[in-house]
């Protein structure tokens, strides 16, 4: 079991947990068994076409996965997986 | 940063010599480290949460020229955080009272008021006369903004954002480094990461960020150490952490990569997704009430169910009499609850969140949705005073 840190603005789509602990053997297959548990994260994490937003990175460990094998990287049960959106502390969008 | 003897600013006063003497006696910074400082010339975006403490520290540090850039106002929801302001200076504009401020700490220090919004029409002008830029900014577009503006210009951006007890800092655009955009080649579309004014924020956060950005600055400044270039810094408050991510150059960035597609300064609001705050109010859309519309309506004892969609501590805190609260994040789940037979009408704190709800009830397959714009803020601003304003 990977452990995934879940950032601030997302854990109100995993009941505020601060972590999850996923199976899962590649970067795809943990965040797909996140997403399993938590359904609305889906759609915060991916756009219409599947593909992971491009203002959410994903980091395995201190790594990109963009720079490693993307969805494809191999995931340990020590790895820790960290999503990592992006914050402007503003004022738009309320 | 080129010295030349025979500037004044090449030499330290007797005054200067006592004010920067713990610096002088480090051997990192020293005379000629100090002379650095006097000689260089950061400009600050931004004079609130982040930049207090940046503006304040920067002056303190014996920067010689610091130039200042923001049209807003002091207002009492600042103070918790926004240090560099007090409570005598609310209504005032920030930008004067940051420099009071800073110019108490060090009169010294040559301060450039900008008191202006920056954009791509005076961003080229307001930064080519600075060695680094700092980013104190609160929202998308301006980031997006500062960002391509110095890779284009080759000025070092130094980053800090925060949301509720989290943080982040880097340093952009230094040759050769990553840019924010190879961070993040898009900003979110409005209204999924919810905003500081929405989600709040610790009042210390942008104290430590802030810090930390004043940090890289001095360091980038004084030629020291090893800066932030190349890694993300992740704080998280709540529980006392830092992290840190490698921060890699994106070779298909479109500013600063190998096929470059952005070579001049575009329209940032329109690439956020989010009307320009500059432009005058557009009518009401369709689908949408004035809150004096809202105020009528409930004084005929018209037929509808107000829905505030805002979460309880907000509902705490200001209500709108007769409101049903369905928070935002409840109303998937919630929906037997909300009758399809009647007109509903939706709001939260400034329309935002309420605009969402409406497009989470459409997908659901109601109809008659109206939103109320500008939310419970233009309720207190317009209908009723007594409705207090967070």
């Amino acid at each position: 079991m990977a452990k995934i840190l879940i950032p601030t603005p997302l854990r109100q789509y995993t009941g505020k947990s601060d972590s999850v602990m996923v199976a899962g053997a590649t970067i795809g297959e943990a965040l797909g068994a996140l997403t399993t548990q938590h359904a609305d994260l889906r759609k915060q994490l991916y756009n219409d076409e599947g593909k992971l937003r491009s203002f959410v990175n994903v980091y395995l460990n201190d790594e990109d996965i963009r720079y490693l094998a993307k969805d494809a990287t191999p995931v340990a049960d020590t790895d820790i997986i960290s999503i990592v959106p992006s914050i402007a502390g503003g004022r738009y969008g309320d | 940063m080129a010295t030349d003897l025979a500037t004044p600013a090449a030499t330290l006063t007797q005054e200067e010599n006592l004010r920067y003497s713990r610096h002088l006696i480090l051997p990192e910074v020293g005379v000629e480290g100090q002379l650095k400082l006097k000689q260089a010339k950061v400009l600050m975006v931004g004079t609130g949460g982040l930049g207090a403490p940046l503006g304040m520290y920067l002056a303190a540090a014996g920067v010689g020229k610091i130039g200042l850039v923001d049209f807003d106002v002091v207002d009492h929801t600042n103070l918790h955080r926004q240090i560099i302001h007090g409570t005598k200076d609310v209504g005032r504009k920030k930008i004067d009272s940051a420099a009071d401020t800073m110019r108490d700490i060090n009169p010294n220090v040559e301060l450039v008021k900008h008191e202006v919004a920056i954009t791509s029409d005076n961003a080229f002008d307001i930064i080519k006369d600075y060695d680094i830029v700092v980013d104190g900014t609160d929202n998308f577009p301006t980031r997006y903004l500062i960002n391509d503006a110095c890779v284009l210009l080759n000025k070092p951006n130094v980053y800090g954002s925060i949301f509720r007890f989290e943080g982040q800092a880097t340093i952009f655009a230094t040759e050769g480094g990553p840019c924010y955009r190879c961070l993040y080649p898009e900003p979110p579309p409005p209204g999924l990461v919810p905003s500081c004014a929405e989600g709040g924020v610790l009042g210390v956060l942008p104290g430590i960020i802030g810090m930390i950005q004043a940090t890289e600055a001095v360091k980038l400044i004084l030629g020291q150490g090893t800066t932030l270039v190349g890694r993300l810094l992740l704080y998280d408050a709540l529980h006392m952490k830092f992290r840190e991510l490698k921060l890699r150059k994106a070779p298909e960035c479109p500013v600063c990569g190998n096929n470059r597609t952005i070579t001049k300064l575009i329209d940032y609001h329109q690439f956020c997704g989010v009307p320009d705050p500059q432009a005058p109010p557009a009518a009401p859309a369709k689908g949408e009430i004035e809150v004096t519309e809202l105020k009528e309506m409930l004084d005929r004892g018209d037929k509808f169910t107000l829905i505030d969609v805002r979460e309880p501590y907000e509902y705490q805190i200001a209500r709108i009499p007769g409101a049903k609260l369905i928070p935002l994040g409840d109303i998937p789940k919630r929906l037997a609850e909300i009758s399809r037979d009647e007109d509903l009408v939706l709001h939260c704190k400034m329309g935002g969140r309420s605009a969402k709800a409406i497009g989470i009830l459409k997908e659901a397959g109601y109809t008659r949705l109206t939103n109320v714009r500008g939310g419970i803020t233009a309720w207190s601003e317009k209908v009723d005073p007594t409705v207090p304003k967070y």
